[in-house]
């Protein structure tokens, strides 16, 4: 376990509301959420379905701006950044790893993965982050000669590639069965741990906190509680 | 009560189909208006100009059947009258004239024309622009022609020195008008009209057979035909009476001047106000039905959720065809307005240059129709296309999105070429592959665009180097003077003494009838001599010293509609004189392009004719600085008729050509650049729909919009430039099959594209691009990067 008060935090959000006009009225998505990520550390958003769990995601990733509030990303105020600066920070900072993989169909995984090391300024080599997710044999092929978990981790192969500071994972094994899910939890903890991403996961699926360093649970829009994992579990050994 | 909520909310889902798709919509909307308004602008030009021939050579009694002799006594007509098949027929004296205008010494030539000293003609009634008819027992009044008063400013009250039979009137003018017979009229001796130096009038009998010698005699006649009559029986007739009277052969209105020459404009037009808008339609169409059907296979997971909703087949196509024709309308309402716009300015600058006294605009019922059936069809065929394959799925399979394209390894992977690409250059390149229908089509669409660019554009090049061919490499004399009469080559010598005069040169232009078995075409022999200075060239590849010491020298097209070739046999009638009739083999067959063409070697014209040495004219080379002083001299030569310069002759085509073929060729090619940038957009908004989760994967992933805007705009650019020498070609083609079609004996259009041309339809195309792939960039900045976490590729 980590001992957060010795750290620095990577992120930091400050009372982050974002409301969307819905028609006539407006739906408040977040409604001041205060967080601290420290660096290394793996942790999990859980919450319901509409809780409020991808716009957070969301906000921290610079793909969208908090109506009111503030994040700080390493000392950076990602709320007063230009596209350009959220794109740099993207670029340079973040891997993401979607629900559906959002691969490229028409590159292959070594390519996939080559896509985002070509724009990085410090990578690995496709086929070492290929080799940590245990694809070195399928670099040749496309996506759809893959299977699902097989393209997850390429996906993961790809976010990891380039050595971000951060890893966000929204639902990374919402479309895939419990047994190939375990695979690719443990290509994220890997890279967690050889690494040392921070990384942020977000999942309605409570058993996936258990290999959490801390689980924050949100809840309409709002940080209900919060909890710090005392025992983490391996991927394999979580009960689904 | 639950149906009518029902059809409410999917019209509802309707308008906002057609409110979200409004750029596209108007986009494909300017393609099929683009179409149809080229079509209802050249056909209705076309019946407007057409209808108001007819009904103006209705209202004036036009005659049919023409004959002109040298002189006739008036008591021939009862028997000219009582001949079988006339229903009228009015004798006239038509005299050649001279006219002295204001300050200018240029001669100006004319023909006057008698009208009956009591009442209207019978045939060929005036139309009256301004003033009024000469009055009977008048002998100091003349009406002049409408065009020749326009081009010296003059009008009723004016009047005007005319030289008849050598004595100088003073004339008063009392009205300007037109006539069937002389809608359009040239110089003799000169392929278009020039209303400056050429004029047509018209005076009481009386007064110019008196002026004329002619008083108890005529020398020209028309008549009008009974019901069911044929031409060629009372022509028979009438030349058999008329033969001793110095007859040169009556003829019918095919062969009348003024007739033939916008009859055959008419066709000209009317093969490009055919050929050109069907085209353009058909185009309109293809393109149409391609960027429709894209849009309804994209539809493909709605289509399957109204199934599952319940709703047939039928309604759903219905609800289609509803989005599509809504477009398709908006595109005919807009096609229409624009072409009936257009159309009547296009008919006004037309019936100007043509001189039609009026125009009654005309839009024929069926162009509508044909426009509307056209679109309709190419619409609703894209549509039913698309909606059979998203229909025929069972719901559950449609709803899902379509499988990601299985991509592999093609040759190019192979040979390693790829290895050489950035990856974004990789995703181009296999996207192409991957894909070679979709692209293949996207590029035959834009490439029919910058085809059709380029038939647009094509008409002005051509007659600007036919004027070229003309006037830079054919006619070298700086003035033409015509003669009324045949003279003695002698009488020129008088001009070659001239000061200023650096080459006089004789030529005899020859009324013939050419015949070779059945097929008979009436023209004119141009003799001149070989080794000739001012008309060095018979055509681009035979110099003037090619003119051989005997026989015809005669055109392509002339030796193609005569059926005869080098060393045949013609027999030519002369229409003039003793009227002999001579066989004379063709000597040499050339590559002229300005209709029917006959030469010879003057000498030999001459010894065919048994005049002596005579001349009809004479081409000139002179300083154009005593041009003045020339003309002077000229005017105190009895006999001649007019003159021209050859700068005047080419400022007429110029004009001519700015007027006509460069209004056309700028609405068209504005109407092409609709049509390209229609296409390439559409095909650019489609791609990045289909495209969207793609791009906005890697701009989350970190790319940036330049990156991401490469990826997709790239693959379009490559498209287009992949396009662009496809079009050109397809250009070329449409216009090889252009020329086929508008030859006719006055012109044939030669096959040339010009480099500008070729570069402005690619500009054109890359343009289109550039603006399409701007609103399609602003598209891609605003990405919704959010929604792709949620949603599977």
């Amino acid at each position: 376990m980590l001992d957060h008060k010795a750290q620095q935090a990577v992120f930091h959000t400050d009372k982050l509301t974002k409301t969307y006009p819905m028609g006539e009225v407006e739906v408040h998505a977040l409604r001041g959420i205060d967080l601290d990520v420290y660096a290394g550390e793996l942790v999990v958003l859980l919450g319901t379905s509409g809780s409020g769990k991808s716009t957070l995601l969301n906000i921290i990733g610079g793909l969208d701006v908090p109506t009111t509030g503030q994040v700080i990303y390493n000392g950076q105020n990602l709320t007063q950044a230009s596209d350009a600066e959220l794109t740099e920070f993207r670029r340079l900072n973040v891997g993401f790893v979607f629900q559906f993989y959002n691969l490229i169909p028409s590159l292959t995984a070594r390519e996939n993965v080559a896509v985002v090391t070509e724009i990085a300024t410090d990578p690995m080599s496709p086929d070492e982050a290929l080799a940590l997710v245990g694809l070195t044999d399928r670099g040749d092929h496309f996506p759809t000669q893959l299977s699902g978990g097989e393209q997850q981790r390429v996906a993961i192969a790809r976010a990891i590639a380039k050595r971000p500071a951060i890893l966000l994972c929204d639902e990374p094994t919402g479309a895939l069965d419990s047994k190939t899910g375990i695979v690719v939890l443990e290509a994220l903890e890997k890279a967690n741990q050889t690494l040392g991403t921070t990384t942020i996961l977000i999942t309605h699926n409570a058993s996936i906190a258990d290999m959490a360093d801390r689980v924050i649970f949100l809840s309409d829009g709002q940080i209900s509680h919060e909890k710090v994992n005392a025992l983490k579990l391996s991927p394999r050994e979580i009960q689904w | 009560m639950v149906r009518a909520v029902a059809i409410a909310s999917i019209n509802q889902k309707l308008l906002r189909d057609f409110w979200q798709l409004r750029g596209q919509a108007v986009a494909i909307a300017m393609v099929i208006a683009s179409g149809i308004a080229t079509l209802v602008m050249s056909l209705s030009t076309l019946d407007t100009l057409s209808f108001s021939q007819q009904r103006f050579y209705q209202e004036s009694r036009f005659a049919t059947v023409f004959a002109n002799v040298t002189r006739a006594p008036t008591n021939l007509e009862d028997r000219l009258r009582s001949l079988r098949g006339v229903a009228q027929l009015e004798t006239r004296v038509v005299a050649p004239v001279r006219l002295k205008m204001g300050l200018s010494d240029q001669p100006i030539g004319g023909k006057i024309i008698s009208l009956p000293d009591s009442g209207r003609p019978l045939l060929n009634g005036l139309f009256i622009f301004k003033g009024r008819s000469v009055k009977a027992g008048r002998n100091n009044e003349i009406v002049i022609n409408n065009a020749f008063a326009e081009a010296h400013d003059l009008r009723p009250g004016d009047s005007l020195k005319a030289i008849i039979n050598d004595r100088i009137n003073r004339l008063t003018i009392v009205g300007t008008a037109t006539s069937p017979e002389y809608v359009i009229h040239t110089p003799p001796g000169v392929l278009i009209p020039d209303y400056k130096r050429y004029g047509i009038f018209w005076m009481n009998r009386r007064t110019l057979a008196a002026l004329y010698d002619m008083e108890g005699a005529f020398n020209d006649l028309t008549l009008s035909l009974a019901d069911g009559v044929n031409a060629e029986d009372v022509i028979d007739q009438l030349d058999e009476i008329l033969d001793p009277y110095g007859n040169v052969g009556a003829y019918d209105r095919d062969e009348q001047a003024s007739h033939r020459f916008l009859t055959m404009e008419l066709e000209q037009l009317s093969a490009m106000a055919t050929l050109i808008p069907a085209i353009f339609l058909g185009v309109a169409a293809f393109l149409f039905n391609i960027v429709i059907s894209r849009i309804i296979s994209f539809q493909r997971q709605q289509i399957a959720t109204l199934k599952a909703f319940g709703y047939s087949n039928i309604s759903i196509a219905w609800h289609y065809i509803k989005l599509v024709l809504i477009i398709t309308v908006f595109g005919i309402a807009i096609g229409m307005a624009a072409g009936i716009y257009m159309g009547q300015a296009m008919s006004d600058m037309y019936g100007e240059y043509y001189r039609l006294p009026f125009l009654l605009y005309r839009l024929e019922w069926p162009v509508v129709v044909l426009a509307f059936a056209v679109s309709v069809i190419a619409a609703v065929g894209g549509t039913l296309f698309s909606l059979y394959q998203a229909i025929r799925l069972p719901p559950a399979e449609a709803m899902r999105p379509e499988a990601p394209l299985a991509y592999c390894r093609s040759v190019l992977e192979k040979w390693g070429i790829l290895r050489f690409f950035s990856t974004p250059e990789k995703m181009i390149i296999r996207q192409l592959q991957r894909r070679p229908l979709k692209v293949a089509l996207s590029a035959i669409g834009t490439a029919m665009a910058c085809a059709i660019i380029i038939l647009g554009s094509f008409g002005y090049d051509s007659v600007q180097r036919l004027l070229d061919i003309q006037f830079k490499h054919n006619w070298k004399e700086d003035l033409g003077v015509n003669f009324a009469e045949a003279q003695p080559i002698s009488a020129l010598g008088s001009l070659r003494n001239l000061q200023g005069v650096y080459a006089v040169e004789p030529f005899r232009f020859s009324a013939v009838e050419l015949r070779a078995e059945h097929y008979r075409e009436k023209t004119v022999i141009q003799g001149y001599r070989p080794g000739s200075q001012l008309r060095p060239n018979l055509d681009l590849t035979h110099r003037s010293t090619d003119l051989p010491t005997t026989g015809l020298v005669i055109n392509q097209f002339l030796a193609s509609t005569l059926g005869v070739k080098r060393g045949d046999l013609v027999t030519v009638k002369f229409l003039e004189g003793s009227r002999k009739v001579r066989e004379v083999p063709v000597t040499l067959v050339i590559n002229e392009l300005s209709g029917i063409v006959a030469f010879m070697n003057l000498d030999a014209l001459n010894r065919l004719l048994g005049e002596g040495d005579r001349a009809t004219g004479a081409w000139l080379a002179v300083d154009m600085e005593i041009l003045p002083e020339i003309y002077r001299t000229l005017n105190n030569w009895p006999g001649i008729l007019g003159s021209y310069t050859r700068q005047e002759l080419l400022k007429n085509f110029t004009d001519m050509l700015d007027e006509q073929i460069v209004a056309f060729m700028l609405v068209t090619t504005l109407l092409a650049g609709c049509i390209a940038f229609g296409v390439i957009y559409n095909s650019m908004r489609i791609s990045l729909s289909e495209r969207a989760q793609e791009l906005a994967s890697l701009r989350v992933l970190g790319l940036t919009t330049r990156e991401v805007g490469y990826i997709l705009l790239g693959e379009q650019a490559l498209i287009i430039l992949a396009a662009i020498p496809l079009g050109l070609l397809t250009g070329y083609g449409l216009c090889v099959v252009m020329v086929e079609n508008t030859a006719t004996d006055l012109l044939r259009l030669p096959l040339v594209i010009s480099r500008e041309t070729y570069t402005a339809a690619a500009l054109i195309v890359i343009v289109s691009g550039l603006i399409s792939g701007l609103i399609v960039w602003q598209r891609i900045k605003r990405l919704d990067m959010v929604s792709v976490l949620k949603t599977g590729s």
